[in-house]
């Protein structure tokens, strides 16, 4: 199975991927997320402005198996809501990688990045549970 | 349900590597390895109300209840009326407890009159039931005979079509609720026309020496019929779009069956049985609480155990089931409720994570199918 899985974006061990653009990041789920996941049928984000935290929940999408927490990975102001996602989340299974991004950050530090997962160490990640 | 990664302690159907070659996703289900899906929960599940699909069932639990005080027994454990069963009938009814709560939910196979029936139980209560039986039994004979038995379920439009094909043309004459014994190979099977997906079909009895064979053939044969295996998923979703109750959800030790709506396989008037009396005082005393089935009219999903919310905040009641409808594409749940809140169009919230979604209660079952189930 040969995922969409871009070498300059970072990774997370729950399946978010991050694109970082100087000091603002896009956040998404991975392909990887969105099949396990099965049907999207609902996510909640966060608004414009609120705060977020590596590692802690910024919001939730909901399949109908489980709801399942989003996680940031990094630190910082939400600056952009994808928020036609709430009234018709079918990008996020269709195309997680690019019309299925969730939010945009404003990073505080580019030293929380060393934290996160390049893709071979992702890959290897996701080949374990397969 | 939990993803299986060390499935060396679960129990094992004889359809076990037949699953694992068509692909399908296994997790383990009441101590059973079983598949949840195999093309996907969604396409599985429109399969069976458009053409038919097969399930593995054998995990289920079946006994043999028999001799001259079989009927005795089976009225003194059951709530439903066993006595009105003639030879090639079957009855869903339940195992009570002292309580007036339920043991079990299952279906009677009457064989002989007086003498002779199969009873099928869930598999997640097979060991509990057997000890039930045992402990209240009246002298009767009492046989596990679980182990002995393939169960494959056969639902759909084209089920009994696929089924006339492979085991006899003679089941398409059966009426809902009755069973027969087949000739299938060198052996016998027994076919029942039940199901729990709320199409036409039947649940096949096979041993399990014959198991592997019945469902390949039914695959093989029912090519042009578009028959495909489907997984518990689709099983859950088909059964809550009828609002069937499921042990564990909708109905166990502590629910009643009149406020589960399951009344009509209670009757007190023809028998005594376990915690007859119990039962009868909570509908005696006017129900406090019912179950319905409603629909979101917002975007999430009801899930078991998430409160229900009158309009003004107050905790009405819980949800026991609930999907998204693959045939409905809407939210649909099972859920218990205050009675002043169980009126169809009755406005209700279902507490999502601390939102509260608007639902509305309506008639059930959700969807029309051809049977009356």
């Amino acid at each position: 199975m040969s995922y969409q899985l871009p070498e300059d974006f970072y990774y997370t061990k729950d399946h978010e991927w991050a694109q970082v653009d100087e000091n603002i990041v896009t956040v998404g789920i991975t392909e990887f997320a969105q099949e396990q996941l099965g049907e999207i049928v609902y996510v909640e984000l966060p608004e414009e402005g609120a705060k977020v935290n590596q590692g802690e929940s910024f919001g939730v999408v909901e399949s109908v198996k489980a709801a399942s927490d989003l996680y940031s990975p990094v630190s910082g102001t939400v600056i952009e809501v994808n928020s036609s996602l709430v009234e018709d989340p079918s990008a996020l299974n269709d195309d997680p990688m690019n019309d299925g991004w969730l939010i945009r950050i404003e990073m505080d530090t580019e030293k929380e990045l060393a934290n996160l997962l390049r893709v071979a160490d992702y890959k290897k990640l996701i080949s374990e549970k397969k | 349900m939990a993803e299986a990664s060390s499935h060396l302690n679960l129990k094992k159907t004889v359809l076990c590597e037949v699953h694992q070659q068509l692909g399908a996703r296994m997790v383990e289900f009441a101590g059973w390895y079983m598949p949840v899906q195999y093309e996907g929960l969604k396409e599985e599940h429109l399969n069976t109300r458009t053409n038919v699909s097969l399930f593995d069932v054998t995990h289920m639990g079946e006994f043999r209840v028999r001799g001259p005080k079989s009927l005795e027994t089976l009225q003194w454990i059951t709530t439903n009326d066993v006595s009105k069963l003639q030879a090639g009938q079957a009855q869903y009814t339940l195992f009570p407890n002292e309580q007036g709560g339920i043991v079990d939910d299952l279906i009677v196979y009457c064989i002989e009159p007086g003498q002779d029936y199969l009873l099928c139980v869930n598999a997640a209560n097979t060991e509990k039931d057997f000890a039930y039986v045992l402990a209240n039994n009246r002298g009767a004979e009492i046989i596990n005979e679980s182990e002995q038995w393939g169960q494959i379920a056969v639902q759909g439009p084209k089920a009994i079509e696929l089924l006339s094909r492979v085991i006899s043309s003679e089941i398409a004459a059966m009426g809902a609720f009755t069973h027969r014994s087949f000739a299938f190979a060198d052996t016998q099977v027994v076919v029942a026309r039940t199901g729990y997906t709320g199409e036409d079909g039947g649940e096949i009895f096979v041993p399990v020496s014959h198991t592997v064979k019945l469902w390949s053939e039914l695959l093989e044969r029912g090519q042009d019929l578009g028959v495909k295996p489907a997984g518990l998923g689709a099983r859950d979703t088909l059964r809550t779009e009828m609002k069937y109750c499921l042990y564990g959800h909708e109905i166990d030790e502590t629910t009643n069956p009149y406020e589960a709506g399951l009344g009509w396989v209670v009757k007190p008037a023809k028998k005594d049985f376990i915690g007859k009396a119990a039962m009868l005082a909570v509908r005696d005393a006017g129900l406090k609480r019912k179950l319905v089935g409603f629909v979101l009219e917002e975007r999430g999903i009801p899930r078991q155990g998430y409160n229900l919310l009158s309009f003004d905040n107050k905790e009405i009641g819980r949800v026991t089931s609930g999907t998204q409808s693959p045939s409905l594409n809407i939210p649909i749940g099972i859920g218990y409720v205050d009675v002043a809140h169980s009126e169809l169009g009755s406005e209700i919230y279902v507490d999502i994570r601390g939102r509260g979604a608007k639902a509305r209660v309506v008639a059930t079952p959700f969807v029309k199918t051809a049977t009356a189930n």
